[in-house]
């Protein structure tokens, strides 16, 4: 036969195979770790596909339900709880780990592809007739699992109970501190007010005096500058706020501007200048504005 | 299709996990490549049983994934444990046991 015979298996492999690699390699090296997390469930997903090429469908859907459905739910879980930019720096402890990592990393691929590639497999036997025997692949496991492999199978059953306990035991803490009441809070606020003269009212709203009222638009105080404590001080370590003043105030100054210039004219006096503005171009925009209409 | 290409896949994955875990210092991207050297091993398992013909193979790589979870659960309860009182995921960050 000179064209050599394209299974279905190996097609799957060839398309699988690189992506699952690369996948890998992404999982392994990308800085942040959403990233990896999401890397590494498209591994698991090529490897759930694998499973099935390799006349596995137990396996192929059990994959999916455990790795990419419950454990990286539990990986993501985790991450938003520790905090997803957690940054981690890239410097060597230890001088020449990354480099001696490196090398003996790609040595053991070597010596494993090289003693994996020349071993003695002769063809595979296939598994059409150890699933034929019991009537379909799931129940030729059960078969394995409630017959050979019973007593492990019970010891997995009470490993799992102590897993789940010993989570709940590590996930419990213990208040240390007594929980503050309402009463408590404005006490609080009060005494803070009387030492360091903190305003003892509730924060300026987001987006007030502004051109929007989401989240992460300051309010801006009647001078046109920020209102700092009007956004959350998580938006705007990281960056997601607006909270330079010289953009976000340009409308609210021409919206002032323009009264003024009406009201100017309706009055017969010269337009004031304004607070926060040189007094040289103060007028001269206004002017032009009306010009050109 | 020789069943030694999934081997060969197997191996690069594990060498590639192990790679991760070396290199990294964020403990949750540690424990991610320990279960991608589990889950390689899981795909060598099951290409043997492909080569044997027997379902035993299979069998070992459900309990391998059993084990894995029940470790997953344990090892993230641990890092929060961790995270709350160091207020850190690096690994640099433990080498004190207590706070």
């Amino acid at each position: 036969m000179l064209i050599p015979m394209i299974t279905a298996q190996a097609v799957a492999f060839w398309i699988l195979a690189p992506l699952a690699v690369g996948l890998a390699l992404g999982m392994a090296l990308s800085s942040k770790p959403v990233h990896s997390a999401l890397c590494l469930a498209g591994v698991m997903i090529c490897l759930a596909m694998l499973y099935a090429a390799l006349d596995a469908p137990f396996l192929f859907v059990t994959q999916i339900i455990i790795y990419t459905g419950s454990v990286m739910m539990l990986f993501l879980f985790t991450m938003m709880l520790i905090g997803v930019d957690t940054r981690e720096s890239m410097a060597d402890v230890v001088f020449g780990h990354r480099a001696a990592t490196i090398i003996l990393v790609i040595g053991l691929a070597l010596m494993l592809g090289i003693a994996v590639g020349r071993g003695v497999v002769t063809g595979a036997a296939g598994l059409d007739a150890a699933n034929s025997v019991n009537g379909g692949n799931v129940p030729g496991i059960a078969a394995l699992i409630f017959g050979r492999y019973f007593f492990a199978f019970e010891a997995t059953a009470a490993l799992l109970i102590t897993a789940a306990l010993a989570a709940m035991v590590l996930a419990h803490s213990e208040r240390l501190t007594p929980a503050e009441r309402q009463r408590g809070r404005a006490a609080r606020r009060i005494r803070e007010y009387a030492d360091k003269g903190a305003h003892p009212g509730p924060l300026p709203g987001s987006g007030v005096y502004a051109r929007h009222n989401s989240n992460d638009y300051p309010a801006l105080l009647p001078d046109g500058s920020v209102a700092e404590a009007s956004v959350s001080p998580t938006l705007a370590a990281r960056g997601v706020a607006i909270v330079e003043s010289t953009g976000l105030s340009t409308l609210s100054r021409e919206a002032y501007r323009a009264m003024t210039s009406v009201r100017a004219e309706l009055h017969g006096q010269t337009p004031p200048a304004l607070p926060g503005e040189p007094t040289a171009e103060a007028g001269v925009p206004a002017t032009t504005e009306e010009a050109s209409k | 299709m020789k069943p030694e290409y999934f081997l060969v896949l197997s191996a690069l994955l594990f060498c590639i996990g192990m790679l991760g875990f070396l290199i990294r210092r964020n403990s949750l991207i540690l424990f991610m490549s320990i279960e991608l050297m589990l889950n390689a091993s899981n795909l060598a398992l099951v290409t043997f049983s492909n080569i044997n013909g027997t379902l035993d193979g299979q069998t070992a790589s459900f309990f391998v994934m059993v084990v894995a979870a029940a470790e997953v659960v344990v090892g993230l309860a641990i890092i929060i444990t961790i995270f709350r009182t160091r207020r850190s995921a690096s690994v640099d960050d433990l080498n004190l046991l207590k706070h």
